[in-house]
């Protein structure tokens, strides 16, 4: 199961919030999350940590971000 | 810039900046600031509203230079560690509404969530039901936020847009130091632009370099670690993520152990600086600025930072808190030592009112992206 998640521009806690949910009701596979702030990058790759979840970045242009969540 | 960069956005970070806040606080009530009030964002905007004129609670005008030093602190971490990214457009007017009732709310407790951490720290008891009242506004932010609350996305801006709040903060510094003195009215008494109080905890302040350079660090720091009061407790109860919260639990233990070194600590409900025993308004204060920070996305600490970093909605609620700190007064909504003022207790009922029609009726619209 693979899922696309928009978080640009969603102020806190919206962005982990929202990859949190995601990943609790998938229970694993990939999402795959966009992010448009390091503070952001940093919460969702958190919320991963603690669910168990690997978090891997790649930087887009214009300082945005696609995460890739797996379990 | 590596090494001190990771360490900041550790859970370390989080748990120095308190740990500094904590420390500083209490070393700037030594060096001159009104008792428990080394930094408290909502006390300062509000002598900062008085400095500028926009109410006349003579007691409370001083444009403290913190205010400042916390935006430029957070600027220049933006810029050297390239986050400074100018944004905005996310329910501007909702959140200036949220920053002008936090104000309110926190002026009936008297003081923001920094500050009733302070007060903790420094053996004031009336803090606990503040404290209290701002963990429920919070579990009432989060009821609205799992309702599916929003105020929606915001977009890149000019770049211009983004040093509007740093280049206020200087202006705010300019008017501090210049003292300027545009005219008189016909009784010879000073027009503005700005006022200063001669006596009451407006004319409490630390000197200007010291409190400048205190703000600085706190405000860098804070930027890097993201330090947020209220998302401390946010996260802990929505997303299970203690990273903040340890950072709250330092700053409480540097305040309580700095102000024991100083002598400042003073266990107790009565007599306390600048605080009031009504239970029952410490506590209802703080439930209505802990539901409009927790709408808002921070705390007015972390919304100085955000607007620090270009971000023109943090900057719209700060200008709120502005506009709500000389509400307060003009409307006789702030508390004293005495206790609650005559339409305080009226003012957070309406307040909590507003934020729960916002938190319940906005929602990203379906669809969107």
């Amino acid at each position: 199961m693979s899922a696309l998640i928009d978080a640009r521009g969603l102020s806190c806690p919206e962005p982990a919030m929202n990859a949190r949910k995601a990943m609790l009701a998938a229970g694993g596979g990939t999402i795959q999350i966009l992010l448009d702030s390091v503070a952001s990058r940093e919460n969702v790759a958190r919320a991963a940590a603690h669910l168990g979840w690997q978090a891997a970045v790649k930087d887009l242009p214009g300082g945005e971000f696609r995460m890739t969540l797996t379990k | 810039m590596a090494f001190p960069s990771r360490l900041l956005t550790s859970r370390w970070g989080a748990i120095l900046t308190g740990a500094v806040i904590g420390v500083l606080a209490p070393v700037l009530v030594r060096w001159g600031n009104p008792g428990n009030m080394g930094v408290c964002v909502a006390c300062f905007t509000r002598d900062v509203a008085g400095a500028l004129g926009f109410h006349r609670a003579a007691a409370v005008q001083y444009l403290r230079p913190e205010i400042a030093g916390l935006i430029l602190g957070s600027l220049a971490a933006a810029l050297l560690f390239r986050e400074f990214r100018p944004r905005g457009g996310s329910s501007p007017l909702a959140r200036f509404l949220l920053g002008l009732f936090a104000a309110i709310g926190a002026l009936v407790f008297l003081g923001c969530p920094w500050r009733a951490y302070l007060r903790l720290g420094g053996g004031d008891w009336n803090a606990i039901p503040g404290i209290l009242g701002l963990a429920a506004g919070v579990g009432l932010g989060i009821l609205c936020l799992r309702r599916g609350f929003s105020l929606g996305r915001s977009q890149g801006s000019p770049k211009a847009l983004g040093f509007v709040m740093p280049a206020l903060a200087l202006g705010l510094l300019a008017l501090l130091v210049l003292a300027p003195l545009f005219g008189r009215d016909a009784a010879g008494l000073p027009t503005g632009p700005v006022f200063f109080s001669a006596k009451g905890p407006g004319s409490q302040h630390a000197p200007l370099w010291i409190a400048l350079a205190a703000s600085l660090a706190i405000g860098f720091l804070a930027q890097r670690s993201r330090f947020c009061s209220v998302g401390a407790v946010r996260d802990l109860i929505l997303l299970r993520d203690g990273q903040m919260f340890y950072g709250l639990v330092a700053l409480v233990a540097a305040a309580a152990l700095t102000n024991g070194a100083l002598g400042q600590f003073r266990a107790g409900f009565a007599g306390q600086p600048l605080a009031h025993t009504a239970t029952l308004w410490n506590f209802g204060g703080m439930v209505l600025a802990g539901l409009a920070f927790t709408l808002a996305g921070g705390c007015p600490g972390r919304q100085l930072f955000l607007s620090g970093e270009g971000d023109g909605d943090a900057a719209v609620f700060s200008l709120g808190l502005l506009t709500g700190a000389a509400v307060a007064h003009n409307f006789n909504l702030a508390s004293s030592a005495a206790g609650p003022a005559p339409y305080g207790p009226a003012s957070v009922l309406l307040g909590l009112a507003v934020c729960a029609v916002i938190g319940l009726t906005f929602r990203e619209p379906a669809g969107a992206r």
